[in-house]
C-alpha cells in the first residue's frame, strides 16, 4: 500500500546506502584509507597526502558519480513515463547521441577539455531540439512519434561516430572509446551536477502522483485532471537536461538509467514500487550509489589499470536485474 | 442544483474534417441516464470524449454544472465528471486496490497521499463491482471482464457526478452486464449522478436507460425517450441492418432480421 511513513524509511535507508558507498569510494584505492584516516581528513586534522587524495581526487569523483547515476536514473525513470515504454532510457531519443558527436568531434580536432564539455552540451542540446521540433510537427505529439524520431536521430548520430572513429588518429581511440563507454576519470567539480539534481529532484517530486497516473494512459490521466500536454513537455525538456549534464561528466554510462528504476520496481514490489513518489527518489538514490559502487571497482579490481565504468554498471547490472526478475512474483489473493 | 449537471447546445463534433455530430442541444440533470448508439465510426467515442471536456468541440458551447470545462479547470472538473474509457491499458505493474485508489487523484492535494478514507472508497468500489477478493491481485494478471470492473471501480472511487462511460459492458458475462447497469440505476437513484452511456445492446438500453441518443454519423442525430426513440424503424436505419420488434405483454425486444 501506498504509505507516507514506508516511502520515507526506504529512501532513508537509500540515502544511508549512498553514503555508504561514497565512504567506500573514499577509503578504497591503490592508497587504502581507513574509516579513522577518513574521519581525520574530514575534520581537518590531517592536511597530508592521505587528505590531498581525498579531497582533490576522491571525493570529487564520488560525488561526480553519485551525482551522474542520480541524473540518469531520473532521466531513465521520466522517459519511461513519457514513452509509457518501460525499455525506454535517456538514451532513447538521442540526447547521447548527439553529445557523443559533439565530444568526439572536439576530440578529433584536439580541442581543450572545457571546448570538449561545451560541445558535447550543445550537441545534446542540438538532438534535444531537433528529436522535438521534428517529433512536433504535425501537432500529434504521440510516443511513437516522438520515439521513432529519438531512435532514427540516435542513428545518425551512430553513424557519425562511427565515421568519427575510423578515421581519428590511432593515440585519440583510446581517449574516445573510453568517452563511448563512459568513466569518471575525467570528471571535474562535481557540484553543478549535484545542484541540478536536486533541482530536478525537487521540480518533479511535487507532480509525482501526476506522472504515476500519465505512465497509466494519456486519456485516463486527462480525465482524473492531469495537465497532461504540459506535464509531458516538462518531463521531456528535463530528463534530456538530466541525460545531458551526466553524459557531459562522464560520457555515455549504459544501463544505470534503463536499469535503475526497474530494479526500484521490483525490489519494492511488494510496497508500491511503482508509485512514483516513492519511485524517484528512490531511482534517484539507488542510481547514485549503483554508479559510486561500480567506479570503485572500475578503479580498483586491475589497478593501477582504470576500467571504462560503463562496463562495470552493465556487468554488475544486468545479472541483479535478472535475478530480480525471476524471483517469485508475489503470491496472488492476500 | 439549479442548472443541469451537463448542457450542450448547438455542439458540433468534427474528426479530420467530417462532421459526426452537427447541432446537438443535450441537457443532462442528476438521475438520469442516456445511452448512445450508433454504428461503428459513427463518432460515439469522439462525442463522448467532448462531452468530458477531452477535446474541444468544432462548435457550439458545452458546460458542466452550469460552468464551461475552462472556468472549471481540470481538477474540479475532474471532481465532477469522470470517462470510462474503451480500453484500458496498463504499461507497468499495479495491484488492483492501487489502480482503484488512482480515482481519489483529483480529491487529494499536491503532497498528500491516499489516507483510510481513501481506502475505504476505494474498497467499497471494488466491493461494488465484486473484485474485493482480488484487490491484491496484479492488473497484469486479470481477464478482460475483471479490468472492465476495475476500470468502473477506479471511476466509482473518483466519484464524479456525471459518469460518462464508453462501452461499459464489454467485456463483461451476462451476470455482470446487468449488475453493471443495476449499479448505474442504483447510483442514478441514490446519489443523484447522471449516466452517459455508449452501449450496442438497444434491449438493454432501452430497458435501463431513460434517455436514448442515436448517431448516424453523418451528421444526424436523434435524441429522445427511449421508448419513443428506440424503434424498429429508427435502429433499422440506424445500424443499416433490418430489426423486427417482439413484444412480451409490455416488454418490447428487438431482433436482427
Amino acid at each position: 500500500m501506498p504509505n507516507r511513513r514506508r516511502a520515507l524509511l526506504i529512501v532513508f535507508l537509500l540515502a544511508m546506502a549512498a553514503v555508504a558507498s561514497v565512504a567506500v569510494s573514499l577509503a578504497a584505492g591503490s592508497m587504502a584509507l581507513s574509516y579513522s584516516d577518513l574521519w581525520h581528513v574530514f575534520c581537518g586534522d590531517d592536511a597530508g597526502i592521505a587528505g590531498e587524495v581525498v579531497r582533490t581526487l576522491r571525493l570529487p569523483r564520488a560525488l561526480a558519480g553519485l551525482a551522474c547515476g542520480g541524473l540518469l536514473a531520473l532521466a531513465g525513470a521520466l522517459m519511461q513515463v513519457l514513452l509509457r515504454n518501460p525499455l525506454a532510457d535517456p538514451y532513447v531519443l538521442g540526447v547521447s547521441g548527439g553529445a557523443s558527436v559533439g565530444a568526439l568531434a572536439a576530440m578529433l580536432f584536439g580541442l581543450p577539455l572545457i571546448v570538449l564539455h561545451l560541445s558535447a552540451f550543445a550537441g545534446a542540446l542540438i538532438s534535444m531540439l531537433l528529436v522535438f521540433g521534428l517529433a512536433h510537427g504535425d501537432g500529434s505529439w504521440t510516443q511513437t512519434r516522438l520515439l521513432l524520431t529519438g531512435v532514427i536521430v540516435a542513428a545518425g548520430a551512430g553513424a557519425l561516430v562511427a565515421l568519427m572513429l575510423s578515421i581519428a588518429p590511432e593515440h585519440q581511440l583510446r581517449g574516445m572509446l573510453f568517452w563511448l563507454m563512459g568513466d569518471l576519470s575525467q570528471a571535474e567539480s562535481p557540484w553543478a551536477a549535484l545542484a541540478l539534481l536536486a533541482c530536478g529532484l525537487a521540480s518533479v517530486l511535487p507532480y509525482a502522483r501526476d506522472l504515476g497516473l500519465l505512465a497509466r494512459g494519456e486519456l485516463s490521466a486527462q480525465a482524473l485532471g492531469v495537465p497532461v500536454a504540459r506535464l509531458r513537455l516538462l518531463i521531456y525538456v528535463l530528463a534530456s537536461l538530466f541525460t545531458a549534464a551526466a553524459v557531459n561528466i562522464a560520457g555515455s554510462i549504459g544501463f544505470i538509467g534503463l536499469i535503475v528504476p526497474h530494479l526500484v520496481r521490483l525490489a519494492m514490489r511488494n510496497s508500491a514500487g511503482n508509485d512514483q513518489r516513492l519511485l524517484l527518489p528512490a531511482s534517484v538514490l539507488a542510481g547514485g550509489t549503483l554508479l559510486v559502487a561500480a567506479d570503485t571497482l572500475a578503479r580498483t579490481v586491475v589497478a593501477p589499470q582504470q576500467l571504462p565504468v560503463g562496463v562495470l554498471t552493465a556487468l554488475l547490472g544486468v545479472p541483479a536485474f535478472l535475478y530480480l526478475l525471476s524471483r517469485q512474483p508475489r503470491p496472488s489473493g492476500i | 442544483m439549479t442548472s443541469p449537471l451537463l448542457a450542450a447546445r448547438a455542439l458540433d463534433v468534427d474528426i479530420a474534417g467530417n462532421t459526426l455530430v452537427r447541432g446537438l442541444d443535450l441537457s443532462l440533470s442528476g438521475g438520469e441516464t442516456l445511452a448512445i448508439l450508433g454504428r461503428n465510426g459513427s463518432g460515439k467515442t469522439t462525442l463522448l470524449h467532448t462531452l468530458a471536456g477531452l477535446r474541444p468541440p468544432a462548435g457550439g458551447t458545452l458546460e458542466l454544472c452550469g460552468k464551461s470545462y475552462l472556468a472549471h479547470g481540470l481538477r474540479e472538473a475532474a471532481r465532477l465528471r469522470g470517462l470510462l474509457a474503451q480500453t484500458q491499458s496498463d504499461a507497468f505493474p499495479a495491484s488492483v486496490l492501487e489502480t482503484a485508489l488512482i480515482g481519489r487523484h483529483p480529491h487529494l492535494g499536491r503532497w498528500a497521499w491516499e489516507g483510510a478514507a481513501d481506502e475505504r472508497i476505494a474498497r467499497d468500489a471494488l466491493r461494488a463491482v465484486a473484485l474485493q477478493e482480488l484487490e491484491m491481485r496484479e492488473v497484469h494478471t486479470l481477464s478482460g471482464g475483471e479490468r472492465q470492473r476495475l476500470g468502473i471501480a477506479t471511476l466509482l472511487t473518483q466519484q464524479p457526478l456525471l459518469y460518462l462511460l464508453d462501452e461499459p459492458l464489454a467485456h463483461l458475462d451476462l451476470a455482470h452486464q446487468i449488475a453493471m447497469l443495476d449499479l448505474t440505476r442504483r447510483y442514478a437513484g441514490e446519489c443523484g449522478a447522471a449516466f452517459v452511456i455508449v452501449m450496442h445492446d438497444m434491449n438493454l438500453a432501452l430497458r435501463y436507460c431513460r434517455r436514448a441518443l442515436l448517431l448516424f454519423g453523418d451528421g444526424r442525430w436523434t435524441e429522445g425517450a427511449s421508448e419513443d426513440v428506440l424503434t424498429a424503424e429508427n435502429l433499422s436505419e440506424l445500424y443499416g441492418h433490418r430489426l423486427r420488434e417482439l413484444c412480451d405483454g409490455d416488454s418490447r425486444y428487438f431482433i436482427a432480421a
